[in-house]
């Protein structure tokens, strides 16, 4: 991995109404399978992506939270939310259905500039 | 890290989401309708504000192209070389 | 240096294409090497032959086209691909589909991966 890229998606959109969140997310698959350093954020919006109990069997949309789920087995274990967006939308850390880091604005922020490449989805 | 900013704050909350993730020293460049938080208005003291600690540039044929004469204090403006030159010195963070 | 442009929004409904485009020559014009144009979520389409422009407009996909043919590599990615229709058969000259691993590779190989889109 010394040589590996840090890579950093972010997800500022919400799932369902438009394809980005789902889309960047079959990106983050495919590029987690080239030993990079693959890293996730979640802010504003994005968030909404990793709530629980989402069921999209009446909007005919496929929907990812199985997949979501499965990034853990891609070794894509970083994944950062952003605490303010949570703050905004009244979303606490058990609404989550997978596991995550929530950080500040400034840590996130930080992270951001350590990387290489860095993907808005 | 470069930040550009491509929608108006007005439609988005692109302008203000970066503003709290940008890292001091860090420039921004507003293109396409991002350079309309340049003009006079409700975010102009925001813009002013942001500059004690991070430049802040907007791509001249967006602003010529929406009639954006009148910039807020200390924006500068950047044709594509300039841009491309930005660029060359920073990694980049596209806030679409 | 070595760009890669990632471009994630249709032509002529948003100004990503254009902005893309003129980016890409004004690197050239520096002296970059911009290696590759790959095209994501709706920006499949900008590479379609189909779109037929009014005659004073710009004509995105030949924009690409011509790009494609100084050595930049225009490329779709098939499983956005293959959603909106877009095919071998009416793929502009000097485009290809390929996939997401292309992507990863050029998002290893450049020095700057910078990204259009909505």
């Amino acid at each position: 991995m010394e040589d590996a890229k840090k890579i950093m998606h972010i997800v500022r959109k919400a799932p369902h109404g438009t394809i980005y969140a789902y889309e960047g997310l079959e990106m983050v698959l495919i590029m987690a399978s080239y030993d990079q350093d693959i890293s996730m954020a979640f802010i504003g919006d994005g968030i909404y992506n990793l709530v629980k109990d989402q069921d999209t069997t009446d909007i005919q949309i496929k929907g990812f939270m199985k997949t979501l789920g499965v990034l853990e087995d891609y070794d894509v274990e970083k994944l950062y939310v952003d605490a303010e967006s949570m703050e905004e939308r009244g979303i606490r850390e058990g609404d989550f259905f997978v596991p995550v880091e929530v950080l500040t604005s400034t840590e996130i922020g930080k992270l951001m500039t350590e990387q290489d490449v860095i993907v808005p989805q | 890290m470069l930040h550009t900013i491509n929608k108006s704050p007005f439609q988005s909350d692109s302008f203000t989401s970066c503003l709290r993730f940008i890292q001091p020293g860090d420039p921004i460049l507003l293109i396409e309708d991002g350079v309309y938080a340049a003009a006079p208005g409700k975010y102009a003291q925001t813009l002013k504000e942001v500059q004690a600690k991070n430049p802040v540039f907007a791509l001249a044929g967006d602003l010529a192209a929406r009639g954006i004469t009148n910039l807020v204090d200390g924006v500068q403006t950047v044709d594509y070389e300039g841009f491309v030159e930005l660029v060359e010195q920073h990694q980049v963070n596209s806030w679409l | 240096m070595k760009f890669g442009i990632l471009l994630k929004e249709g032509p002529y409904n948003h100004q990503a294409a254009d902005t893309a485009y003129l980016f890409a020559k004004a690197a050239i014009q520096r002296g970059h090497q911009v290696t590759s144009v790959f095209l994501y979520n709706d920006g499949v389409y900008n590479a379609t032959k189909l779109m037929d422009p009014p005659q004073d407009d710009r004509h995105i996909a030949n924009r690409w086209s011509e790009l494609g043919g100084e050595g930049v590599a225009i490329l779709a990615c098939i499983a956005a691909s293959k959603r909106r229709g877009i095919t071998d058969e009416v793929l502009v000259e000097n485009s290809e589909i390929t996939g997401l691993g292309q992507l990863t590779d050029i998002a290893i190989d450049v020095d700057r991966l910078v990204t259009f889109g909505d």
